[in-house]
């Protein structure tokens, strides 16, 4: 067992840094960085998708056969870590991460020759209809309905959180093809095209400011049965195993400790008196006991990929740990950045994209997005199974009851 | 960068636990430390020269965690890792003769006597005087929290020059139990080992008492507490996933309102904390074990306090509550339930707090940065 890097994995390592430095231009840092929400804009995000597709790193978690970057634990451990604290934008998981290892594991030959090669080079934009206004954490309860009409499924009904819902033209979504039975068993999965008649979009404004997150409706929406994933009624078990697969595969810790770098940053910035922040013992112990929780999450993912890897179970737990404790920690930092602001957390800024704004912002760029990140970044522990359910996850797994 | 265990680490794990279970049934098991011999556990991290192994510290970490899951609280990592690395790391060729293959067998038990009192953890505390003689040293000064049974000779902590807290000027000296002017008063712990007090006055040394003639053994003593602080880490991995498993199965067969305890949420959330805290630990305590043996002081001395200052949270957090769970019988000595939370508190006795090993950190981050 052994931490430090091969030599071809400094070399790797040098590889990803050169790359960095010569895509990752300034203008591509600084939209990234002035983006307070939870994920990219797509923009910014779907244009360094592309770069990374030229490089062949575009889908690091799928195998090489349709078009995955092959690499082991130690590249993609590098890779995160180095591409985070450069600054580098994230791409959407939507499809990379979600839809696509689904149509991969259960779609038939045309949905895998038509969407994986559109899911990689960003020509498609995803969105994940999933919750609904009735159905949250309880999502097995959901109502929208797909009812067969020769060979069309009509779609009624709402979906709601659906992020980037606006910019999206694909939606793959669980919907209710029948009553019989367990509720987990009437519930298939479909591909949308978002341009179909009877689709409309409503967005919803988030605390922080951002239009991120949307309703969405469905009025005799009709849609091909030939856009169903895999067999009538088991959509529920396709939309668990692309969890597992998210989570699974999983490697936030390095993003975490770019935010806590940043953080750093502004506390150098500020001051109490004469002293920086970053010297303020009580915010100076804050920043370890994160740092300290960053290597415990990392040295977890890094676990559960090594298991993954040798082709072991990492188990349930572990997967929503990871989630539970990368939610905890984001929240943690995005916090501590506020509190380094000081009188400065009373400025708003309600203007997007910020980083489009030619005139000078109310705060420095660096500090800008601290309170729309702390604020947008409660719907961590929420998005994704909540904290709770996750614990309820937890609890089942090791009692068993 | 590689994160699997060997197959010899999986064989390791596995005899370590199957043994110590298999002794906990026994009324009459033999001697463990006489058993840890011959099974060449106490050679695993002392060098190949002297009758060691030369295993790392991921190795001494699996042995450790059984100890934590079995109760074992052995004297292991004082005696092996800490005088058994200190003599390796800086003992002259003679000290190193006379000792290691000594520790190896399980003959010789030293102890390390370096804790004083107002030290509070602060491991360049040497009140603890040395002067030197016609014939070698003299030494006079108190020492606490020496731990282990019966030790046969002492290493001590002494400062040679410089004022309290400088890291410089600090030997370690080898005292025999039967020194003159040594007094020893021995004492039980919390967690039902032994340990000792020990008073020096005047106590007469030869020149080469001072171990690898090192007048300047701060660093390694650093070091080699790191070392023995990532087996427990370990240790406290082993414990924490004891307890937890003890508290599921009784909140399982417990009958309360009619159901089992385990069906409530806020019991069930409480396990999953409890959970959670053990995978997290496990984490650290390999993060630990990872960098304990690193060349580079300031990445190891960092990842050493991170992983205690959350792992002694953990194990504390875990054991007071499978307590909590057991309900009164967890409060009484009729359940060793309680027996977790009396090596997490000994253990921090020993190693430190969280919130020392924060500061630790949060010091080692500053300089890692004005750097």
């Amino acid at each position: 067992m052994e931490l430090a890097f091969t030599p071809d994995e400094i070399a790797f390592q040098n590889e990803v840094r050169a790359f960095l430095a010569a895509h990752l231009t300034p203008d591509i840092k600084r939209s990234h960085a002035l983006t307070p929400s939870v994920f990219s804009d797509p923009p910014v995000g779907n244009h360094w998708q592309k770069l990374l597709y030229a490089k062949g790193w575009a889908a690091p978690l799928w195998p090489k056969e349709y078009g995955g970057a092959g690499w082991t634990l130690a590249q993609r451990y590098i890779w995160e870590v180095e591409s985070a604290l450069a600054g580098a934008p994230s791409v959407t998981p939507m499809g990379l991460r979600m839809v696509g290892p689904v149509i991969m594991k259960f779609g038939t030959q045309a949905q895998k020759d038509f969407y994986l090669p559109r899911i990689l080079k960003a020509e498609d934009y995803w969105c994940q209809g999933y919750s609904e206004p009735g159905s949250g954490s309880d999502l097995a309860s959901l109502k929208t309905r797909a009812v067969r009409d020769g060979d069309h499924y009509v779609i009624n009904g709402s979906k709601i959180w659906t992020t980037h819902a606006h910019y999206a033209n694909r939606m793959f979504a669980l919907v209710r093809t029948s009553d019989e039975g367990k509720k987990q068993d009437g519930i298939s999965f479909i591909l949308i095209d978002m341009d179909t008649p009877g689709i409309s979009v409503r967005p919803i404004l988030t605390i922080g400011g951002d239009h991120e997150v949307n309703q969405v409706f469905f009025d005799d929406v009709r849609v091909p049965v030939a856009n169903r994933v895999g067999a009538e009624g088991q959509g529920w078990s396709y939309g668990k195993y692309l969890l597992e697969f998210e989570r699974g595969g999983a490697m936030s810790s390095g993003r975490l400790r770019g935010a806590l770098r940043h953080v750093e940053k502004i506390a150098a910035h500020y001051r109490d008196g004469e002293r920086p922040l970053i010297e303020d013992p009580a915010i100076s112990l804050r920043l370890s006991q994160v740092e300290i929780d960053i290597d415990a999450l990392e040295m977890t993912e890094l676990r559960i990929m090594s298991s993954l890897q040798t082709g072991q179970n990492p188990g349930s737990v572990s997967s929503s740990l990871a989630k539970l404790r990368n939610s905890e920690i984001k929240q943690a930092i995005t916090s501590l950045a506020v509190d380094v602001l000081g009188e400065d957390a009373l400025v708003w800024e309600p203007r997007r994209p910020l980083y489009e704004l030619n005139e000078p912002l109310p705060l420095e760029e660096d500090a800008i997005t601290a309170l729309p990140e702390y604020l947008n970044g409660r719907a961590y522990t929420i998005f994704g199974g909540t904290s709770e359910v996750q614990r309820d996850i937890i609890a089942k797994v090791v009692i068993g009851l | 960068m590689n994160l699997g265990y060997s197959d010899e680490q999986r064989l390791l794990s596995e005899s370590a636990n199957n043994l110590l279970a298999a002794r906990a049934q026994k009324k009459d098991a033999r001697d463990l430390w006489a058993e840890m011999a011959e099974l060449g556990w106490l050679a695993m991290p002392l060098p190949e020269s002297h009758d060691g192994l030369g295993q790392g510290a991921v190795d001494v970490a699996i042995l450790t965690e059984a100890f934590g899951r079995h109760l074992a609280s052995t004297d292991y990592a004082p005696r092996i890792v800490l005088c058994g690395g200190l003599v390796a790391a800086i003992g002259s060729d003679a000290q190193k003769a006379a000792l290691l293959p000594a520790l190896a067998t399980g003959m010789a038990k030293p102890a390390l006597a370096h804790a004083e009192e107002n030290a509070r953890h602060d491991r360049a505390h040497v009140a603890t005087q040395a002067a030197r003689t016609a014939g070698g040293w003299r030494l006079s000064g108190d020492k606490i929290g020496v731990l282990g049974a019966a030790p046969d000779r002492f290493i001590v902590s002494a400062r040679i020059a410089g004022s309290l807290r400088d890291r410089s000027g600090i030997g370690l000296f080898l005292v025999p139990a039967d020194a003159r002017g040594l007094r020893v008063l021995s004492h039980a712990t919390v967690d039902g080992g032994q340990a000792s007090r020990i008073e020096l006055k005047d106590v007469e040394l030869p020149a080469d008492a001072l171990l690898g003639a090192n007048e300047n053994a701060f660093e390694a003593l650093d070091r080699a507490v790191d070392q023995a602080i990532a087996a427990w880490c370990a240790e406290c991995v082993g414990l924490m996933e004891a307890a937890t498993a003890a508290t599921v199965d009784y909140t399982k067969i417990r009958i309360q309102f009619g159901k089992p305890l385990a069906v409530n949420q806020a019991l069930r959330h409480r396990i999953a904390d409890m959970s959670i805290q053990c995978e997290e630990g496990r984490s650290m305590a390999l993060r630990a074990a990872l960098y304990a043996d690193s060349a580079d002081a300031g990445a190891r001395a960092r990842a050493i306090s991170g992983a205690w200052a959350k792992i002694a949270k953990s194990a504390r957090f875990v054991a007071e509550q499978a307590i909590q769970l057991h309900g009164g019988m967890g409060v009484t000595n009729e359940l060793d339930i309680g027996m977790y939370l009396k090596r997490v508190v000994a253990l921090e006795a020993i190693v430190g707090g969280a919130d020392r090993h924060l500061r630790r950190h949060a010091a080692l981050s500053a300089a890692a940065r004005a750097a």
